[in-house]
């Protein structure tokens, strides 16, 4: 280790659990996706790019990423309107209504895709409203936006939570008392002081809904090019023994999403030094 | 600007924390409201202020009835306990703020702004921390951005909110004076709420001494320490020490000692709380002639600075009384443990004790001693 990343610290035990992080992360990580890699390399560079380029696979990248990341932003507005009626208001219900903010995290994720799809079917609950209206939920692009939604709910809401709760009423009050109004004092005062939490709850809820697979199948009728998802395909190519063809698009979901997240990061990055020094609208 | 306050109540569920409040403060006055925490002085500041609404009663800014005015338009300037600063903005920006967010139709030009907050953070003596952060700050530093923010605005009435309760006692010192020379510079109406005596009596012009919703004195400084209206304001100003009595005639009857009490004079036989100050006793070797002293030992001698604090114990009853007296004073009449004195107050007040329900306060020690 050269004494450049060693700083004194009052902390013993930088060597040891650095290697314990990175042996951690290897064992967890990095070795299941290197094996992602390998197996992809049992394919030839045109065998590989036929696989990844197919106009079904391009299709279904679109939708995954398209949907995971419209989820993901709707969420983000709608998560921090949960997390500010929890945090800012005392009702009663309410600490259910907290626990249920979680439920997505417990619920299998077949189960919601199954609930979801039967809600939101031509004669289901929900679905019978919107049909007259001519919007079709289940098994559309829709639907996976709908899923996704509801799988990825608890991540804004949940990162948000604790920085509104750290955000004194006092702040506001001396907002106020200077003349703010109520928008003013959300766009000047709170949202700037919530938009780290908020951009890390975005990026959960992102990340996690690229990944989903069980509540989508359910919902998404599966259409090729039109509600067909990436990890479908590979499950479909797992069936039919193309592992090689199954690695190739993992790898690319790997990539982008890995260059998605990186961006994110570098914006968080950025939104914090962009913390200070507004100019007026 | 004038603050006029008229009937004022306002009440938590079953606990009243302010009790049909009247209170005037003209304009350009520093106002301190003094009283143990849960007295109602925060909840009044805030009902000022437009933070807080009255269940009803009256609030009047130079005559006009603001009660129901928003706090954005009530050109209050307030300052909280803990700064409220804006963590995510430098402190220029925290300062520029109230300017910042006027509708664009009032809303000073850019410049007017920079010459605006440069002149407050000259004022507040933090030209050279414009660019910092408030978490770079020390409280000190934090609440004279905070006042700065306030002041920034032009408002008419300037409330603080305990501004230096979060702050060491050195820096606390040192902020309330130049709290005082900033008021006596800019005359504007303000009203500070504080629970340390000691600070209320250097600071304001004059004190409104608050307990349980009520409105205990309201005087000048010296009014509220030397002429205390109740038991409760002579507790709260100042160490006392309390001696058991019996009034009759005109007369107040404490041990071995007699005061004359002429308010008492149609009183027969009634019980009564005689008020001393420690520093406004003399300790006698030697009886004197006529009623004038009480007996007891001393059980403890302590330097305290330039004051010597001296326990006795009363004979017959054993209760406990403190004295002060300076430095030179002890030197010159060393007296030990165990001596035998006679106990003279200069300055006796006697209370009676149904008519002013006796209810022991806590003290407010640390720096508030001994005034």
């Amino acid at each position: 280790m050269t004494p450049r990343f060693r700083h004194p610290s009052v902390l013993p035990g930088f060597g040891l659990t650095l290697g314990f992080t990175i042996g951690y992360l290897s064992l967890i990580v990095l070795i299941p996706l290197t094996m992602a890699f390998l197996r992809a390399l049992d394919l030839s560079w045109d065998q590989f790019w036929q696989a990844v380029t197919a106009p079904r696979v391009l299709a279904s990248y679109r939708l995954t990423f398209g949907a995971a990341f419209l989820a993901a932003a709707f969420n983000t507005v709608f998560g921090l309107i949960v997390a500010w009626v929890l945090v800012r208001y005392r009702f009663p219900g309410q600490r259910l209504v907290d626990a249920l903010v979680d439920l997505p995290f417990a619920l299998p994720t077949a189960v919601a895709g199954i609930t979801l799809a039967t809600l939101y079917s031509g004669n289901g609950w929900i679905g019978q409203y919107l049909k007259p209206l001519g919007i079709k939920v289940a098994f559309t692009p829709l639907g996976v936006i709908v899923a996704l939604v509801f799988i990825s709910l608890p991540f804004v809401v949940r990162t948000v939570q604790p920085v509104l709760e750290d955000l004194e009423a006092e702040v506001e009050e001396a907002a106020a008392s200077l003349g703010a109004s109520r928008w003013q004092i959300f766009r000047r005062v709170i949202f700037p002081a919530v938009r780290p939490a908020l951009l890390t709850g975005f990026t959960l809820a992102f990340a996690r809904a690229i990944g989903e697979y069980g509540s989508v199948i359910f919902i998404a009728g599966n259409l090729p090019m039109v509600s067909e998802i990436t990890p479908l395909l590979i499950v479909g190519k797992l069936e039919q023994y193309d592992y090689g063809g199954a690695a190739a698009l993992s790898v690319v979901m790997l990539i982008i999403s890995f260059i998605l997240l990186l961006l994110i990061n570098l914006l968080q990055r950025w939104s914090r030094t962009q913390s200070g020094g507004e100019v007026a609208s | 600007m004038s603050i006029e306050i008229q009937n004022l109540h306002k009440r938590f569920g079953a606990f009243v924390a302010l009790d049909h409040i009247d209170l005037s403060i003209p304009p350009g006055q520093l106002v301190a409201l003094l009283g143990p925490s849960g007295c109602g002085k925060t909840t009044l500041l805030r009902i000022i202020a437009g933070l807080e609404t009255a269940d009803h009663g009256q609030v009047l800014f130079d005559g006009e009835d603001a009660t129901r005015r928003h706090v954005r338009e009530r050109g209050v300037g307030f300052v909280f306990q803990h700064y409220a600063l804006f963590q995510h903005m430098t402190v220029f920006e925290n300062i520029a703020f109230g300017l910042r967010v006027r509708p664009r139709a009032v809303r000073p030009p850019e410049t007017a702004i920079r010459a605006k907050v440069n002149a407050l953070l000259d004022l507040v003596q933090m030209g050279w921390l414009a660019n910092r952060y408030p978490s770079q700050l020390s409280g000190g530093q934090r609440q004279r951005i905070a006042l700065a923010r306030a002041l920034a605005v032009e408002p008419q009435v300037l409330l603080l909110d305990e501004p230096f309760g979060a702050l060491d006692t050195k820096v606390r010192k040192e902020l309330r004076r130049w709290l005082r020379r900033l008021h006596d510079e800019l005359h504007i109406t303000s009203v500070f709420v504080t629970h340390d005596q000691e600070e209320a009596l250097e600071v304001a012009d004059r004190i409104v001494v608050m307990n349980h919703g009520r409105i205990e004195q309201i005087g000048s400084p010296q009014e509220v320490y030397d002429a205390p209206a109740t038991p409760f304001v002579y507790q709260f100003l100042g160490n006392i020490n309390l001696f058991h009595s019996r009034v009759h005639a005109g007369w107040a009857r404490v041990g071995g000692l007699r005061v004359q009490v002429p308010e008492y004079g149609d009183t027969e036989h009634a019980p009564a709380m005689a008020y001393v100050r420690p520093h406004d006793i003399d300790l006698l070797r030697e009886p004197e002639d006529g009623d004038t002293t009480l007996t007891a030992t001393i059980s403890r001698v302590s330097q305290l600075g330039s004051l010597v604090r001296l326990e006795l114990i009363q004979s017959p009853d054993g209760e406990i009384a403190e004295v002060e007296m300076t430095r030179e004073r002890y030197a010159a009449d060393p007296l030990q443990i165990g001596d035998l004195v006679f106990v003279k107050p200069r300055q006796v007040r006697v209370f009676l004790q149904d008519h002013s329900k006796v209810t022991p306060v806590p003290q407010w020690s640390g720096d508030g001693d001994g005034i």
